[in-house]
């Protein structure tokens, strides 16, 4: 028997509603949920929505082979902290996980750190070079449902079309990082103003575009299921929405940086704010807001992409894209997402708990007999980052000295708390 | 002034006064022994990632004449080629005790990042396509020595050539314009940045056009790469469309004046000989490259010390 544990005068936030009471939590399941509820552990929750735990679609934990940027532990402590209980791991590991040997060793190690669920993604291309297919029937076999080339996206258009008829049989989810790299060659930056002033090769938005219209067609001919990451242009959003109309099986993805920083950062010289695809315009971010409010877009996502301090000490075009969102998520989102709390919850953990297909044990309502993945915070407290106490290994966040709002309490990832009062608890 | 790193830093005022301080410096140069003491105990770093012989040069020369003494980084011979660092290059050097380093490197923001990790002033030498203003310096003196204005309003400049990979033409657009020129740029759409409606300029895609108006005629270098990555179809029908030929020369307004930042590519933006034309100043850029850097090194460094005494 496990001790008990009680998340005491909160407001419970699930889908059918809004319920001031406490929840105790026994065996992993949450047992009773009422007025005055008592327990082994009790955490306050005064002030606080208490909810499902988050889940990102687009964690990269950098393990196996950048253990120096990230581990599969820290990630996991940085996911907790940001109130996940399930982090879909990125293949662009070394070796990719394209096989089934790398996808047992991340499972393995999401289990030993015993912090979330680690949800391992499939590469899509053998080593992600964009020419053979990955073995992805033994890769289902093995339970991964969800794959992608992240980092790059698939440019023959030939095999792409093979990779989306395969996964229909398998009945699995391509998703797909949009950019046609003919056109970003080179690319630092957004193509803007900005980049003119630079002299920095552009990334310009089409490149995203013509991707993105190149799949809805592709998903319109093979009937497979596809899910757009981290999209970042208006056109984009309007070509989603134009397809999701038509009733196609499509999922789409948007960063908390893409919401809440634009391209004009660049010209302050600091990689940090060097990202693919890159930050744009403030048009980009009402027209993706947009998409978050009509449902075309259907989850917020971190693309938590951990660089060790000295390869961010390079130059704006030599310096890896990418930048740390997990401990930061809720915090923009509520900040700078224009967003109702429900909408945010929905963004963060109904939703994707749908598109990865893990709802059965995240994404659920704070209800008795439910599984204890619970997430809970304080929707007003304003903070900011201080880069001594992340918890993930590197530092590139772009939101030092950024006044962030919404800010986890306590995390219980299978009935265990993982956070308590904003503390790791291992 | 701490720092010379781009035109928008110095402002139209720190132009102004730059130009003016050239005129002492160039009266030194003239001297039957042109040293000076002013920066005697100072030490300025050339740190040049790229290669480059006349800026490194002038800058060194500039230097030597105002008595600093003098540090070369050869990044060909450096520890950069055995993994170092940026930061630990800027950081080793800092701690010998420089006060000022002049740095050139491919990357566009160099001279802005390594500032986070030295005292010393940071002098652009050139970083990417970005900027290059001791350039725009030189450029700009030199115009005004041969039209003898202190000003360029109504003046019509027309840069020619690759103005998407010029960092010389994104610092002379600045520096020109602050002066009152107008500035018109002439290329091809793919060798100009994909959106300059926001930048003081006209542009026009014709150089017959613009020839008979043009005050200054500033030709670009075309390196020969931009073939290969499809900016323009071949050297021979860019040189067609863009390059100086002898009949466009005489269709040059008396006055005007061409110039060229070097290394000129003879053959290609340059079909004839620049010392066929009346009125080049391709050399008084060069012989003014070493007054403006000395202007621009006693600024920076020579705080209380005066001009006079000999070295």
């Amino acid at each position: 028997m496990s001790k008990s544990v009680v998340i005491k005068g909160g407001t419970i936030l699930n889908q059918n509603g809004e319920l001031r009471a406490d929840v105790r939590i026994e065996n992993e399941i949450v047992v009773e949920v009422g007025a005055n509820l008592k327990g082994d552990v009790e955490l306050d929750a005064s002030g606080c929505i208490v909810t499902s735990g988050f889940v990102d679609l687009h964690a990269h934990l950098r393990e196996p082979g950048k253990e120096e940027a990230e581990t599969i532990e820290t990630g996991s402590r940085a996911g907790a902290l940001g109130g996940y209980t399930a982090l879909v791991a990125m293949p662009n590991t070394d070796p990719p996980q394209d096989s089934v040997a790398v996808i047992d060793f991340v499972r393995e190690q999401g289990k030993r750190a015993g912090l979330v669920d680690v949800i391992p993604s499939g590469c899509i291309t053998l080593g992600r070079q964009g020419e053979t297919l990955a073995p992805m029937a033994e890769l289902a076999q093995a339970g991964v449902n969800f794959f992608t080339d992240d980092g790059f996206g698939v440019q023959d258009a030939s095999l792409m079309r093979r990779a989306l008829e395969y996964a229909r049989g398998l009945g699995v989810t391509l998703a797909q990082h949009c950019e046609v790299a003919e056109l970003t060659k080179g690319a630092v930056m957004s193509e803007c103003q900005c980049c003119t002033d630079l002299g920095l090769p552009g990334w310009p938005a089409i490149a995203e575009e013509l991707m993105v219209f190149r799949d809805i067609e592709l998903v319109r001919i093979t009937g497979a299921t596809m899910h757009f990451l981290h999209l970042s242009t208006a056109r984009s959003v309007e070509l989603v929405r134009a397809a999701k109309r038509d009733g196609l099986p499509i999922t789409a993805e948007v960063t908390p940086h893409h919401l809440s920083l634009t391209q004009e950062l660049l010209a302050s010289y600091d990689p940090v704010y060097k990202v693919n695809p890159p930050l744009r315009s403030s048009e980009d971010i009402r027209a993706l807001k947009i998409g978050l409010l009509d449902g075309t877009i259907d989850a917020i996502a971190t693309d938590h992409a951990p660089h060790p301090r000295r390869d961010k000490e390079m130059s704006l075009d030599m310096a890896p894209p990418g930048m740390l969102g997990l401990e930061t998520a809720l915090g923009v989102v509520l900040a700078f997402g224009d967003l109702e709390i429900k909408d945010a919850v929905s963004l963060l953990s109904w939703n994707p708990a749908r598109i990865a297909k893990i709802d059965s044990a995240h994404g659920r309502p704070v209800s008795v007999s439910e599984p204890a993945n619970i997430c809970v915070f304080d929707p007003e407290l304003s903070w900011s980052v201080d880069l001594q106490r992340l918890a993930s290994k590197s530092i590139n966040s772009p939101y030092v000295g950024r006044t962030l709002r919404g800010k986890v309490r306590h995390t219980i990832f299978k009935g265990t708390p993982t956070v308590i009062d904003g503390q790791a608890q291992k | 002034m701490k720092h010379l790193r781009s035109i928008d830093e110095l402002g139209a005022s720190g132009l102004l006064e730059l130009l003016q301080l050239t005129d002492h410096m160039a009266e030194i140069n003239q001297r039957p022994v042109p040293k000076v003491p002013a920066l005697r105990g100072r030490t300025v770093a050339s740190l040049f990632f790229e290669d480059s012989t006349r800026t490194r040069l002038s800058f060194e020369t500039a230097a030597k004449r105002l008595s600093a003494d003098t540090l070369t980084f050869n990044v060909s011979t450096s520890s950069v080629n055995k993994g170092e660092s940026l930061r630990d290059t800027v950081a080793t050097i800092t701690d010998m005790g420089v006060d000022a380093f002049v740095v050139r490197h491919k990357s566009v923001g160099i001279p802005w990042q390594i500032e986070q990790w030295t005292k010393a002033s940071i002098i652009n030498a050139g970083d990417g396509a970005h900027q290059h203003p001791t350039q725009a310096i030189v450029d700009c003196y030199t115009i005004r020595e041969a039209t003898h204005t202190a000003r360029f309003d109504g003046m019509q400049i027309t840069i020619v050539g690759d103005i998407k990979h010029s960092r010389v033409a994104r610092s002379n657009i600045q520096a020109f314009s602050m002066l009152g020129a107008k500035v018109t740029l002439v290329a091809p759409p793919t060798l100009l940045p994909p959106d300059v409606s926001h930048w003081p300029v006209e542009v026009n895609h014709h150089l017959d056009e613009v020839i008979p108006t043009s005050d200054v005629l500033y030709m670009l270098r075309l390196q020969s790469e931009r073939m290969s990555q499809g900016h323009v179809p071949t050297l021979r029908e860019y040189s067609e469309q863009y390059g100086l030929t002898q009949n466009r020369v005489a269709r040059l307004r008396d006055s005007a004046i061409v110039m060229h930042p070097g290394p000129m590519n003879r053959g290609v933006e340059m079909q004839i000989d620049p010392s066929d034309v009346k009125n080049s100043l391709i050399h008084r850029q060069v012989a003014n490259g070493v007054s403006v850097r000395m202007a621009v090194l006693f600024d920076l460094l020579g705080s209380g010390a005066n001009l006079g005494g000999q070295a």
